[in-house]
């Protein structure tokens, strides 16, 4: 009952739910259907129009694009999650030990991240990335995780210094509760909504990352991603060639993959602050 | 502002600067291929070069990069040529890096800075309006439109707005900053090149960030409704444009404000994808140009130089902070 209210309540989140799953379902159901070998080169003649045989034609070296973008969604996503999980994990816990702890710890803790803060992500990436000979999806997650902790360690930092002055906390501890069930118990419960919203936009920002990554060439080369295909795209000029059927299926589900990103992170927003809720 | 304050920002600046030019120093070392013979290889294979002589050769380049120093005294030289702007000749033609940068930067500056700001006014501008109770629905039609654009990555846009507006419906040129018969001077045609080579790139930072401004005006604008102060200049029998803009908009802006100072601080590092779609002659398609030839001297100073005006524009907008909004305590912020 109480999710069917939620369902019903935030409609935002619901369809953004909805628009994520469609992406992550098109990979794994697409995949039962074709096989894997059509999203290699030269499974059939390049630069071919849609038809029966190839559902939305072949790229210029001849992989089936339909079966390029089935093996490619869920290599980006994979980037994408294993960036998010580390990164706002790495965060969460940096997060933890400097708000609860404080002191020089803290202090420490902060000027990192400072100092992560203020340098040019992106072109980083870009030049680790060009200097880095072999690279695996699981490698470029890394990578962009590497530079994407910092969000949840204030997100984190700020929760805990309030909880830390309320007063159940300060109950827990006059009953002498030990600081690590302090954190278990009361803390990560309440936050949860936090670390889930930033698992959410970590993620967007990573898609985003390995695909402007890839699509300059820089990425994975040996394991299909949406970047990889962009990449070609560019590469090959398709868009002077107005080879449609091969430019714009990537575009399309990357859009899809953000919008639904987009969408539950503003209904993750509305939980959080309800204030925005009232008006529009 | 105290003086602690500056002094903390002061060495978070410092300490940029440090890691930039350590980690610049750092990653080419970490590579196990050596440049030089790398490249004397190269030219051995173009013939002309005696393979046998290599090993001698290799040890007098290395001796006049001073590659054969113990890795402290490198560093220690490295510092030295970065303070001087030093960053080594390109491969290519061997013209200085710091010129190439400094001929690419008024591009990126020029273009980012145009986008950035008309994005800003008007998304400012809607933000407010939708968050106003009296607005018409009209603006509120334009409201998933825009919310989709923000969430679609720029570069997308950019490919999309190339076959659109260049190939299937061919108005606007694909690429470049300025057309290929028109001489860089002061005229009204190189003007209008220049501007009509921009209606894309920036187009399409223009479309997707439009809503992060609008969404962050929103947010502000219905904190400030709620102050007791809007209901008091009401109870006034004040005009409502007054209210709109005089206690409303005025007061809902000022993060806003700070907002914009950042993403024009840190606009250097602004859109290298951009620019490599659109063959945008700026300092993101000089790096991308590095990267594919290998060029370590060029792609270290642009980092360099990057990463360090970055780090002082950032470090002034904090300092500006306190100005542009009074209301900012600093002791909180740093709590």
């Amino acid at each position: 009952m109480k999710a069917l209210k939620l369902i019903n309540d935030n409609r935002m989140l619901t369809a953004g739910i909805i628009t994520l799953i469609f992406v992550i379902f098109f990979g794994v159901i697409g995949s039962w259907f074709v096989d894997r070998e059509r999203a290699d080169v030269g499974a059939g003649r390049p630069a071919q129009p849609p038809s029966l045989d190839h559902w939305l034609g072949t790229d210029q070296q001849g992989r089936d694009v339909f079966a390029d973008i089935v093996y490619g969604t869920p290599g980006t996503l994979k980037i994408g999650l294993i960036a998010a999980f580390v990164g706002v994990g790495v965060g969460t816990i940096l997060g933890f030990i400097s708000g609860y702890f404080g002191g020089y710890i803290d202090n420490f803790i902060r000027f990192i991240s400072d100092v992560f803060m203020t340098i040019p992500v992106l072109m980083i990436l870009i030049v680790l990335a060009s200097l880095l000979d072999v690279m695996s999806n699981t490698m470029l997650g890394l990578l962009i995780a590497a530079f994407g902790w910092m969000g949840a360690l204030r997100v984190t930092r700020a929760q805990v210094l309030t909880m830390r002055e309320r007063a159940y906390i300060q109950v827990a501890k006059l009953n002498g509760v030990n600081d690590l069930e302090i954190i278990f118990k009361e803390m990560i419960p309440n936050l949860l909504p936090f670390i889930a919203a930033s698992l959410v936009g970590a993620s967007a920002g990573a898609v985003l990352a390995s695909l402007g990554l890839s699509a300059l060439g820089l990425g994975p080369q040996n394991e299909p991603s949406i970047g990889l295909t962009i990449f070609w795209v560019l590469h090959y000029g398709a868009l002077i060639r107005e080879l449609w059927w091969w430019f714009m299926p990537p575009i399309i589900v990357m859009v899809l993959l953000f919008i639904g990103l987009f969408m539950i992170t503003a209904g993750l927003d509305r939980i959080a602050n309800p204030r925005l809720r009232t008006k529009v | 502002m105290n003086a602690e304050y500056v002094l903390k920002r002061f060495l978070l600046f410092l300490a940029v600067i440090v890691v930039a030019v350590s980690i610049n120093f750092i990653i080419p070392r970490l590579r196990d291929t050596n440049p030089i013979k790398e490249r004397l290889y190269q030219l051995a294979a173009q013939g002309g070069v005696n393979v046998g002589k290599m090993e001698e050769m290799i040890e007098v380049w290395e001796k006049k990069f001073g590659l054969d120093q113990p890795l402290w005294k490198q560093y220690i030289n490295y510092w030295n040529d970065v303070i001087r702007l030093d960053f080594g000749k390109t491969i290519a033609d061997f013209t200085p890096v710091i010129n190439e940068i400094m001929r690419s930067a008024p591009w990126t500056i020029g273009m980012l800075s145009v986008a950035t700001v008309i994005a800003f006014v008007v998304g400012t501008v809607f933000g407010a309006l939708l968050a106003w109770p009296k607005t018409g629905n009209f603006v509120k039609i334009f409201v998933p439109f825009l919310m989709t654009l923000s969430a679609i990555p720029y570069y997308l846009l950019g490919i999309v707005m190339i076959y659109t507006f260049a190939i299937y419906w061919p108005i606007l040129p694909t690429s470049g900053a300025y057309g290929f018969g028109v001489r860089p001077e002061w005229s009204i045609e190189m003007v209008l090149s220049v501007i009509s080579h921009a209606i894309m790139p920036a187009g399409s930072i223009v479309l997707t960030s439009i809503g992060f401004w609008g969404l962050g005006m929103r947010g502000m604008m219905i904190t400030t409704m709620g102050e007791d102060y809007m209901k008091f200049a009401e109870y006034k029998g004040l005009k409502e444009n007054r209210i709109f803009l005089s206690y409303g908009v005025r007061n809902a802006m000022l993060p806003q404000v700070t907002g914009l100072a950042i993403s024009l601080g840190t606009i250097l590092a602004g859109s290298v994808l951009v620019e490599v779609i659109f063959a945008y002659p700026g300092l993101g398609n000089l790096l991308y140009t590095a990267i594919s030839s290998n060029d370590y001297f060029l792609m270290q100073g642009i980092m360099i130089f990057v990463i360090v005006s970055l780090g002082f524009a950032l470090f002034v907008v904090d300092l500006l902070y306190p100005l542009i909004d009074p209301r900012i305590n600093l002791q909180e912020q740093q709590s």
